[in-house]
């Protein structure tokens, strides 16, 4: 299996405030990787970083072996970020051709991908509709299929399930489950829901800036003797003191 | 290809927003129209009233399209004009001539001041020389445009410039501005798209717009207003053009500086009103020197030059050209400033 991430000491720091500290981590491609922690942890710059938004301080991030920041790699990152970036005037269909213009999808690519991805966070009957009608979740749905729309190896999701409701959290969870098993996608995503992480993969807890500690769910809870991720957090975060 | 697609993106959100449509292209319209309205108003005649005449004068008085009220007697003469609405009031007692102005509004008491001087020193003429003044003797001949001639028509070209300026720094200022609050600015970061594409389909999507603007305003003053237009017509869409492009980057470049709308507007009396002190409407010659270098970094001084000329003087191309250059050497500072700005969101 290769690795499709690999984050080699990233420090940054805004001002005085440090930010990420002495992180380091790979993921290996068709896993599910979850950040684990609570707002402010520095898990969006950490994930702006990946994306090649912002660069580190000291250290490097390589993506599929290129080091970020880089163009080309780019069109293998499907990103949706925790606010729902989309234009509100437009409509769902328009959006998403949008976006897959400008991954340069040509036009029976564009027309097959924006049905597949319409259809796979169920909004094709809305498509025609204006963003500005439609609801929380729905545009959280949008985000999502744009961030599928051009097929990418790597897809960096943050705080997908935020203000979702139950029933729609669980189905995009399949649907990623899905996405990594039948189609080997490697995903990122950060939450900060413990019963969210236990689907990760690996999962990696911050805290303040500092990964305070990976592995599976499973190897976590043994490691601190813990019943759920909730108390491992905890337990790891006294540790850490 | 990128561009394209953000091109289209941009003109499909502007469509349907009707209101920034309208805006943009029948705003500047309803200005032009009113201050075309305002600047060519009749002018007043002035009323004078007039104690001791002589029949000769008044006649004279009234030649010169002012209307006169005789008056006997009168011990009060700020009385007299206030109750009768006077302009000013005129004295004649021998050889001794007194005159009272209202000057609530200096430009109507100089006006009539100069209007009585000029007849009584006719009057004075006559007497000594017993002959009759010929009205014709000089003649006047102009360089630029007519006896005609009224102050809109050398205000209209600057207001044309000033309103694609207007208008389309606050709107392209305010498209980018909503890309950056809504996060669809650091959305399309994450995406292979490169920093001179969003700022080149930023200047070609609003630049169409500025385009249709022009030609709808332009057409508009010339044929409908009846505004002066002795240059070629294209020279003034391409003039105009290129005031959009400087427009064009400096609104989305000062956006890059402003976290709202509201924001956004601020800029407005920084960055638009002292422009419009220096393009022209105010005589600039007549500044403090210091101040007429100010006029030189104003990118609306050189468009008002342009326009000017070409409109109102009929200069050609090659005789502005010089303006024109500016003009692109400040839209070309600012779009390289506009590529520094969007680093911020992406360091490649």
């Amino acid at each position: 299996m290769n690795q499709a991430i690999s984050i080699q000491n990233v420090n940054k720091s805004f001002g005085k405030k440090n930010v990420l500290k002495d992180i380091k981590f790979e993921i290996m491609e068709g896993k599910i990787y979850g950040f684990i922690g609570p707002s402010g942890a520095g898990k969006t710059t950490l994930i702006k970083m990946i994306v090649g938004m912002d660069i580190p301080d000291t250290g490097s991030i390589y993506l599929l072996g290129e080091k970020m920041p880089n163009l080309n790699v780019l069109q293998q990152i499907g990103y949706m970020a925790q606010s729902d970036a989309l234009y509100k005037e437009l409509t769902g269909k328009e959006n998403l051709m949008f976006f897959a213009s400008l991954y340069q999808l040509n036009k029976k690519e564009r027309k097959n991908r924006i049905e597949y991805a319409a259809k796979l966070v169920n909004l094709t009957a809305d498509l025609n509709k204006k963003v500005s009608a439609y609801s929380g979740g729905m545009r959280r749905r949008l985000s999502l299929a744009i961030a599928l729309i051009q097929n990418p190896k790597i897809l960096i999701l943050d705080e997908p399930t935020v203000g979702i409701d139950p029933e729609l959290k669980l189905s995009i969870w399949n649907e990623l489950l899905r996405l990594k098993n039948e189609e080997g996608k490697t995903i990122i995503v950060t939450t900060h829901v413990m019963d969210e992480a236990d689907k990760c993969d690996v999962i990696s807890m911050v805290r303040e800036g500092s990964l305070i500690a990976t592995g599976t769910p499973e190897q976590l809870k043994e490691k601190y003797s813990a019943q759920s991720l909730d108390e491992v957090f905890l337990a790891a975060g006294r540790k850490d003191q | 290809m990128r561009t394209l697609a953000l091109i289209k993106r941009i003109l499909l959100q502007i469509v349907r927003d009707k209101r920034t449509l309208a805006l943009l292209f029948i705003a500047p319209l309803l200005i032009l129209t009113l201050m075309n309205l305002v600047f060519n108003g009749k002018t007043v005649e002035p009323a004078l009233g007039v104690e001791n005449g002589s029949p000769q004068l008044i006649e004279s008085l009234k030649e010169s399209e002012i209307i006169v009220h005789e008056y006997e007697d009168i011990s009060d003469v700020e009385k007299a004009i206030l109750k009768d609405n006077l302009t000013g009031f005129l004295q004649i007692e021998g050889t001794e001539t007194k005159l009272t102005l209202l000057n609530d509004d200096p430009t109507a008491a100089k006006s009539i001041e100069m209007k009585v001087k000029q007849v009584i020193s006719k009057e004075l003429q006559l007497q000594v020389m017993g002959m009759k003044p010929n009205n014709d003797s000089i003649q006047t001949n102009y360089i630029y445009g007519s006896k005609d001639t009224q102050l809109f028509d050398t205000f209209s070209p600057i207001l044309i410039g000033f309103f694609v300026f207007f208008f389309v720094f606050l709107i392209s200022g305010i498209g980018l501005l909503n890309e950056r609050t809504t996060g669809t600015l650091e959305r399309l970061m994450a995406t292979p798209i490169r920093r001179g594409e969003i700022v080149a389909a930023y200047l070609i999507g609003y630049g169409l717009l500025a385009i249709i603007q022009t030609i709808i305003v332009v057409l508009f003053s010339i044929n409908i207003l009846d505004i002066n237009l002795v240059g070629s017509f294209w020279n003034v869409i391409l003039i105009n053009i290129v005031v959009a492009i400087v427009a064009l980057s400096l609104g989305i470049l000062l956006s890059s500086f402003a976290s709202s709308e509201f924001q956004m507007v601020q800029f407005i009396p920084l960055v638009i009103v002292p422009q419009i002190f220096f393009s022209g409407i105010f005589s600039i010659e007549g500044m403090a020197d210091w101040l007429q270098v100010l006029a030189k970094i104003m990118p609306l001084y050189y468009a008002a030059n342009a326009l000017k000329g070409v409109m109102y003087k009929g200069l050609s191309l090659s005789e502005i050209s010089y303006n024109l250059y500016v003009l692109l050497a400040f839209a070309f500072v600012f779009i390289i400033l506009n590529l520094f700005a969007l680093k911020r969101y992406r360091k490649l």
